[in-house]
């Protein structure tokens, strides 16, 4: 165990991504994670790695889809409208079945936005976000510790299931400085037999390819990804849980709304309304299971987000509209405090929540 | 103590974000859970900029500080926007030489120190940041100058070793005002 220090969000992710053996880091600076960046910018020179400020975002993500064909661990950084510009690389390497670690520290939208912090590139990160048949595994930490331990649980997914993962985080987590405490894992734990490593001449050439210009070969294709995809719906779900045992309202909250929130179920469970959060850590997968079970005893859910009401949708899924969901939300780069959150929950409490 | 909530506010310059650090480290060198919270953007440049701390016993949920146990105003425009924010009973820290009128709370400790003019008397125009958090120290009774060495020794970069002492000096400063 080392010693706990105080860092930035940000450079949690950065730290942590070099201790999980990520040596090669592609970017172009956005406020709110530009930290990210300089923070790589410092640091890969040191031991021997890479970090280059590509000329655009489009080109950071590209140079992401070379390092990963080569079985190397990688990363790109950026905040909403930059994973935008990075979408169409992403979809490449769901094509290409590569690896690939991508962080967006969310700021408001849509378009350039604002650079407050925000959650509503929700849908972008958890339904594919780009053409095609596919998923990102979605991580959403909510404290600076999880910022590092989520980075390197994430390389470990995408090495392990040959997907993006990526880090749903907001400018909060991004600039918030906490105690952590950052362990060296090992990069190499996973054979790469796929990687366009040279033959060496001593084996068949490896092909990294998106490109299926014959239908039932693409079809194939897709279809094998999508039994991948239900390995790791069935395997990988993670979430937390507070107080939800016997509570009559569940809170459902990821990320920095989750922290905001669980001080509202505090608050509220001392006027003795039986309130729990439970908390998303997987985004994709969702945590459709505990929410159902949730729904057995809870006769009302609140969804808390920084969005217009995106999750909401997936809550609704999950317990079949079995139960009415309620929606707690700002937008556009403000928080919800904690006296919303409690006002909601009384109001839900009392039956009279619109 | 279960959790202390601290408010900074100021111009950005007046080393708003690297007080709230030394306060922060201070909360996680004595076993607490701690949080800081800088505003960012625009502010940072020049506008008002604000910090907000939280040292507790407890996990953090919320790292934004609403309702500061103590605040710190060092220019007008934070005392004017936090000054209700206060709880009840809570204290409130004015450099009095750049904040002319006075808090007219009546339910919350006041302390007024002219720490700009301090800093500027001893030459350190700097650190008046850490003279005004130096008196904190002295008046919060969950705070105290114990670590002191070992916190700057983390926060004061290892290109700046020279500013150890004048940062020290500073804050003694501050906890020795009356």
């Amino acid at each position: 165990m080392g010693e706990k220090v105080l860092m930035k969000g940000n450079e949690a992710i950065a730290e942590a991504a070099i201790k999980a053996g990520c040596h090669h880091y592609f970017g172009y600076p956005i406020t709110p994670q530009t930290e990210i960046a300089a923070y790589m910018s410092k640091r890969m020179p040191k031991i021997g790695g890479t970090f280059l400020q590509a000329e655009s975002e489009v080109a950071a993500i590209n140079m992401v889809i070379g390092v990963s064909s080569t079985g190397k661990r990688v990363m790109t950084s950026s905040s909403s409208p930059g994973v935008s510009l990075k979408s169409e690389g992403i979809s490449y390497l769901a094509g290409c079945d590569l690896p690939a670690l991508v962080v967006n520290v969310q700021r408001g939208g849509p378009g350039l936005g604002g650079i407050q912090p925000s959650q509503s590139d929700y849908f972008q990160a958890t339904k594919g976000g780009s053409h095609g048949d596919y998923h990102n595994i979605v991580l959403a930490p909510a404290s600076v510790q999880e910022m590092a331990t989520l980075t390197q649980k994430g390389f470990e997914l995408a090495d392990k299931y040959r997907m993006v993962s990526m880090i749903l985080a907001d400018g909060t987590l991004g600039q918030m400085m906490e105690p952590v405490e950052i362990e060296e894992v090992s990069d190499n734990q996973i054979e790469k037999p796929w990687a366009l490593t040279g033959t060496g001449m001593k084996r068949e050439h490896n092909i990294v390819n998106s490109l299926y210009l014959k239908p039932d070969l693409l079809e194939k294709k897709n279809i094998e990804r999508f039994e991948k995809y239900k390995l790791v719906e069935e395997n990988e779900v993670m979430y937390e849980e507070y107080m939800l045992d016997d509570a009559d309202i569940c809170v459902v909250a990821f990320g920095i709304s989750s922290r905001v929130a669980r001080n509202a179920v505090n608050m509220a469970r001392a006027q003795g309304i039986k309130v729990g959060l439970l908390r998303p850590i997987t985004l994709w997968p969702f945590p459709k299971k505990p929410l159902f079970e949730a729904s057995k005893h809870c006769k009302a859910f609140i969804s808390v987000e920084m969005n217009m009401g995106q999750m909401i949708q997936d809550i609704e899924l999950a317990i079949r509209c079995s139960r009415p969901v309620y929606l707690c939300n700002r937008t556009g780069g403000m928080i919800p405090s904690p006296d919303e959150v409690l006002q909601k929950i009384v109001e839900v409490n009392n039956g009279g929540a619109k | 103590m279960s959790t202390l909530n601290i408010l900074y506010a100021g111009f950005g310059g007046q080393g708003i974000l690297f007080s709230g650090k030394f306060v922060a480290y201070d909360g996680l060198i004595a076993g607490k859970q701690v949080s800081w919270l800088p505003s960012y953007g625009p502010e940072m440049r020049g506008g008002t900029a604000n910090c907000s701390v939280i040292i507790s016993d407890d996990p953090i949920g919320s790292p934004i500080v609403e309702k500061p146990d103590v605040l710190v105003a060092m220019n007008l425009p934070s005392l004017d926007k936090y000054e209700n924010e206060v709880v009840p009973g809570g204290k409130i820290f004015v450099d009095s030489s750049l904040i002319e009128r006075k808090v007219e709370r009546t339910d919350v400790d006041v302390f007024y120190i002219p720490a700009t003019k301090i800093a500027n008397e001893k030459k350190i125009p700097t650190l008046a940041n850490m003279i005004i958090t130096g008196k904190m120290i002295k008046e919060v009774s969950e705070l105290s100058l114990d670590n002191m060495d070992t916190v700057l020794s983390k926060i004061v970069s290892a290109r700046h070793k020279d500013l150890l002492e004048v940062n020290k000096d500073a804050v003694r400063t501050g906890y020795d005002y009356e």
